[in-house]
């Protein structure tokens, strides 16, 4: 998989807000019941051509469930799902235009990695001849050419992902399903893994869906995300507004970590909103929107990395400005995180860049700090 | 290698005793060259030779091995279908007493089990014989194989048939190409067994025989009771060596798939 540059295609791709695009995939109003529990509860979602969707929640949140009833595992209690136009419902596994990739890679023990990837062509009955080449094709891509004719359990584990991979694209499906696809790797093989899953999404022009509860993997791979909760998405949107803009407090602290300020409101005016807060003992002034009236709770959302951290008071210690003592360091390498107890109770955070080798902290336990932040540095949230 | 206790030296001596000391006199008196069996009249094979000659007892040889292989592959088949009705598809009406109701005739005692056959057979108005020994060892092996099957598919990984289907294949097909080669070494020891059990059973093929089919433990059974002839020694020593054959087989099946697994496992988990 060689190193393209990408990013001029990926930044332009955004069917889901071109009203004239036609969906690949289409959920209509379905759910899921398991006896009494209701695994996906009346979900709507239409996933795009050359897509690469990632389904993100904790576990138990009916992501996995979903993603089975995509590939025909699990029938919809109600509700609709069709690929390319075509309503699956009755549809069995074996005939749907779809392939997945499984969690335990599922690969078959009794056959050599050769024969695994050749199976599924071998069901369509393809010609011998292009079979062959098909395969190689498919070790070529995975680098696996000399592990043809091994057993699965002749492979470590990344060589056993990395077979999954090319059984589960060697039928070219118009959708591939990928279920926690780098879950069993070790971190730094997946961080390489990722990018490597990009790439091939790519070359390949498939519609990826890839369920995860991984939120650096959604992040980094998919164009757009649907965060899932309780059997219904709480946000679908592209990691970056995923992270900037979280609907609710929920999604915020999910993604990455978030500081939230609870405070009323004192102002609303267009673009402009200030709350009042106990935790600060000041204003929050913060730039953009919200549905919160004069008067109404809400909290003010602000990423740690965006929070600067300080010895020395600023200039209005009144506006957008915690006071505390440091409590405890995370030093995580890149960053260090200075996790802070306000004086007014409550704790925040701040994460600040290691830019330079730190023998002697500037700031260290124990000291009295200044938190401050941008207005335009957070979002209001009101859930 | 750890050493053994002194408590452990002399349970295992007593236990392994009492387990195969009579086999062991069994098989060196069926060498003796004398017509007794309580006197040692020197080592000898001749008995062996006057086994092979005797027409009655290769004739019921001849029968229970026939008997042996046909109920085995028969309850193999039934006993795997069983096992995989009742480890896979899902929690369907009655699975719970199902489960519970295979496990029933692995205690039933033999003496009950033969007496209900053979009232069967009779209010059918069978001819009993040949094919209702078969069916009576069907019955009764057929419940070893469930559980020796059902117990290898609760540890197989559902993801794998699931894999299949996905690829396109029907699940009809998915059965004889998948699930069949991996859960295969069960399904055989699961035969070796009801093979072996079918070989020793005695007691049931009394209750359903009749004229003309007389197995080997049957017949072996009727001369002992005219006297213990060294002969009688001999073709027991062969059926001795017959199961363990079957058993260590059986065993050493699966136990060497396990560890040439376990092997490259290791083995792979040190590569890149």
């Amino acid at each position: 998989m060689s190193a393209k540059a990408l990013g001029p295609v990926r930044r332009k791709f955004a069917p889901w807000n071109d009203p004239s695009a036609v969906p690949l995939i289409k959920i209509r109003d379905v759910s899921k019941a398991f006896g009494s529990f209701t695994a996906v509860n009346n979900v709507s979602l239409d996933i795009y051509e050359r897509e690469f969707f990632a389904l993100l929640g904790p576990s138990g949140c009916g992501k996995t469930t979903l993603m089975r009833m995509l590939a025909g595992f699990e029938t919809p209690s109600a509700g609709s799902i069709s690929i390319a136009g075509e309503d699956l419902a009755g549809t069995p596994p074996h005939k749907r235009p779809v392939n997945m990739m499984f969690q335990s890679y599922a690969l078959f023990p009794h056959m050599s990695v050769e024969k695994n990837i050749a199976f599924g062509l071998e069901m369509d009955k393809l010609p011998k001849g292009e079979i062959t080449a098909r395969v190689e094709e498919m070790l070529k891509l995975v680098k696996l050419e000399t592990f043809a004719k091994r057993k699965p359990h002749q492979l470590s584990g990344g060589q056993r992902q990395r077979v999954a991979l090319a059984r589960s694209i060697a039928k070219r499906p118009k959708v591939l399903l990928l279920d926690e696809p780098l879950g069993a790797l070790d971190k730094k093989l997946r961080e390489e893994t990722q990018f490597e899953l990009l790439d091939l999404q790519m070359a390949l022009g498939m519609t990826f869906v890839i369920v995860t509860h991984d939120q650096d993997e959604a992040m980094t791979m998919a164009d757009r995300i649907a965060v899932m909760n309780h059997g219904q998405f709480v946000q679908i949107s592209p990691p970056a507004e995923l992270y900037e803009q979280p609907v609710s407090k929920y999604v915020a602290d999910f993604i990455g970590d978030i500081n939230l300020l609870e405070g009323r409101v004192t102002k609303n005016e267009r673009g402009h909103i200030v709350l009042g807060s106990e935790v600060t003992g000041g204003r929050i002034e913060s730039l953009g929107e919200t549905v919160a009236g004069l008067g109404d709770k809400a909290w003010f959302a602000v990423r740690p990395e965006k929070v600067s951290i300080d010895l020395q008071p600023p200039n209005d210690p009144t506006v957008n400005t915690a006071s505390g003592t440091v409590w405890d360091i995370g030093y995580v390498g890149d960053i260090s995180v200075y996790h802070v107890k306000l004086d007014n109770g409550g704790t925040m955070r701040a994460s600040i860049a290691n830019t330079r080798r730190v023998v002697e902290r500037p700031i260290s336990w124990e000291d009295k700090v200044f938190l401050t932040w941008a207005p335009d540095s957070g979002i209001v949230l009101t859930k | 290698m750890k050493r053994l206790s002194l408590f452990n030296v002399v349970s295992l001596t007593i236990g392994f005793t009492f387990l195969y000391l009579p086999i062991v006199l069994l098989v060196i008196y069926s060498f003796n060259a004398g017509r007794s069996v309580a006197v040692w009249g020197g080592w000898s094979t001749k008995w062996y030779g006057s086994v092979f000659e005797n027409q009655q007892l290769l004739d019921a040889a001849w029968i229970t091995l026939k008997v042996g292989v046909l109920s085995a592959s028969v309850a193999t088949i039934l006993g795997t279908m069983a096992a995989i009705a009742l480890a896979r598809h899902g929690r369907f009406h009655g699975r719970t007493l199902f489960s519970a109701m295979v496990y029933a005739p692995l205690v039933m005692p033999e003496v009950i089990t033969g007496l209900s056959l053979l009232l069967l057979f009779v209010a059918l108005n069978m001819d009993r014989g040949f094919w209702t020994i078969v069916i009576s060892h069907i019955t009764f092996t057929m419940c070893f194989v469930a559980v020796v099957v059902q117990s290898r598919l609760s540890s197989f990984d559902r993801s794998i048939e699931e894999a299949a289907l996905d690829l396109g294949c029907t699940p009809f097909m998915t059965f004889f190409r998948i699930t069949l080669p991996i859960i295969l070494p069960a399904v055989i020891s699961a035969w070796m067994l009801a093979f072996t059990l079918s070989l020793d059973d005695l007691v049931i093929a009394s209750f359903t025989t009749g004229p003309g089919a007389t197995t080997l433990p049957m017949k072996i059974y009727s001369d002992v009771r005219l006297g213990v002839k060294p002969e009688i020694n001999a073709i027991c020593s062969l059926m001795v060596a017959v199961v363990t054959f079957a058993v260590v087989i059986a065993s050493v099946l699966t136990k060497h798939q396990e560890v040439e697994r376990e092997r490259a496992e290791r083995l792979a988990a040190n590569a890149p």
